[in-house]
């Protein structure tokens, strides 16, 4: 993490990591808010497949119990549709576009945490957050597991990804 | 004054940074500076490395603060190594916690070059 | 007789401001080691190449956000980590940090909720092109800071 001072490796002392099972709770919450929400079953898809450039990525904070973040990302396409889907055929705006992703977000974290035994209470979420846009790019401080699940939705990737801190 | 070692403890490698620029800012010298970025990493550090004070984070992943000055209390090579905690929880709650593991002293980010000073040259044993 | 309490506490986070002011001044003055003013109503809103934000969850639930251009982000990072600053990560990483303490800052200066709020992790937006849309629907309280000269904005929005 850091050169040029002593840095030591972990040994024994450390705690098993956390999160090392929690992907397949990952996918099944986000395949549970597509099919409940959109009406429509989606399909895992590799983490390789390219992603659009730009786009539309949607982040909810997770704090207490669990201290992380989760991004669902798609491109502009792709968030029109899911507004469509879960709003009608009047769902024709950018606007709307942005907090169809920013309600997808938020129920696939708060799906997500219900799953996971003993942190419901004390794990919360903080308000979803969207960014569109051309050219940007994401950063995120946490410093503990990552993982990521990509599903299509009418064929176009999204990605869902849930960064830990600790 | 003589010099010393720190062992910061901190995720974030800015803050690390920082804090070994707070304690120079206040005046103390650094024979050595040793980082680890979690509890179970300080742990190994302290096997192999003759530390003076140790900073300590609160939220870092594996392991954190708290959880590092509990088990610190139980090893003979930490016997004595004063545990200052620098953190942004605020609450008194952890406060209390940190102080009750074992820990000396208590920072608040953000923090000066002089609340550093405050609360460190009393657990070194040095007059301000 | 019944009490609207919902005026009470509008008007209560509307009184945040200062506290937000001053979250933020101690923040770039302790850790950045320089002094940040707020500036009049009549400056320039920053140009939001970078986008730093905590979630705050709990008692209170929101986003704060640090938004400036990109030269101030990395003059920011430099003044904190030396001219060591240079990559693209490092400056998005100071720039998280600020934010964090700032958040945490104002939660600490907060009397009773604040100890009930939690933060989440940072998260750091850059590039050229690119909006920030929070789907709170409270209150929303906004400063603009003038870190030598160049607008930082510091954005508070909660959910009702």
């Amino acid at each position: 993490m850091c050169c040029g001072k002593t840095m030591t490796p972990v040994t024994a002392f450390a705690k098993p990591s956390r999160g090392q099972n929690w992907l397949p709770l990952l996918e099944r919450a986000t395949q549970e808010v597509f099919e409940i929400m959109l009406g429509c079953q989606v399909t895992r898809a590799e983490p390789s497949e390219p992603k659009v450039p730009g786009g539309f990525t949607a982040i909810v904070g997770l704090a207490g119990a669990l201290c992380g973040v989760v991004t669902v990302c798609c491109g502009a396409k792709t968030a029109g549709q899911i507004a469509k889907a879960m709003l009608g055929d009047t769902a024709d705006s950018a606007g709307q576009a942005v907090d169809a992703l920013g309600e997808m977000c938020n129920m696939i974290a708060g799906n997500f945490k219900n799953k996971l035994t003993g942190t419901d209470e004390r794990c919360m979420l903080s308000v979803p957050s969207v960014i569109s846009g051309g050219e940007y790019r994401f950063h995120s401080l946490a410093q503990g597991n990552s993982m990521e699940t990509v599903v299509l939705f009418e064929d176009a990737p999204v990605s869902i990804r849930l960064q830990l801190q600790n | 004054m003589d010099k010393i070692t720190a062992l910061i403890v901190d995720d974030s490698s800015v803050m690390r940074k920082i804090v070994e620029r707070s304690l120079r800012q206040a005046g103390i010298e650094l024979e050595k500076v040793v980082e680890a970025s979690n509890g179970a990493e300080a742990l190994t550090a302290l096997q192999s490395n003759v530390v003076d004070l140790i900073l300590c984070d609160i939220n870092m992943p594996v392991m954190d603060g708290l959880e590092f000055v509990r088990q610190a209390a139980k090893l003979e090579k930490a016997k004595g190594i004063p545990i200052v905690m620098i953190t942004t929880e605020g609450s008194e709650s952890h406060v209390v916690q940190a102080l009750t593991a074992g820990a000396r002293g208590y920072i608040r980010k953000p923090f000066t070059p002089d609340q550093v000073k405050e609360h460190v040259l009393p657990v070194l044993g040095k007059k301000q | 007789m019944t009490t609207d309490t919902s005026l009470v506490t509008r008007s209560h986070e509307e009184n945040w401001l200062p506290i937000i002011e001053l979250a933020v001044e101690e923040v770039f003055e302790m850790m950045v080691g320089c002094r940040v003013k707020v500036a009049a109503q009549s400056e320039n809103k920053p140009n939001e190449e970078f986008t730093a934000m905590v979630g705050l969850a709990g008692a209170l639930c929101g986003i704060l956000a640090v938004c400036c251009d990109a030269k101030t982000a990395g003059e920011i990072a430099k003044r904190m980590l030396g001219d060591t600053a240079d990559s693209q990560e490092q400056v998005a990483d100071a720039l998280g940090e600020i934010c964090n303490m700032i958040a945490g800052n104002f939660k600490n200066k907060l009397s009773g909720s604040g100890d009930r709020c939690m933060l989440s992790v940072p998260t750091v937006i850059s590039g050229g092109e690119y909006s920030f849309h929070s789907l709170a629907d409270g209150t929303c309280l906004e400063t603009v800071l003038l870190f030598e000269g160049a607008p930082i904005a510091v954005r508070l929005q909660l959910e009702s």
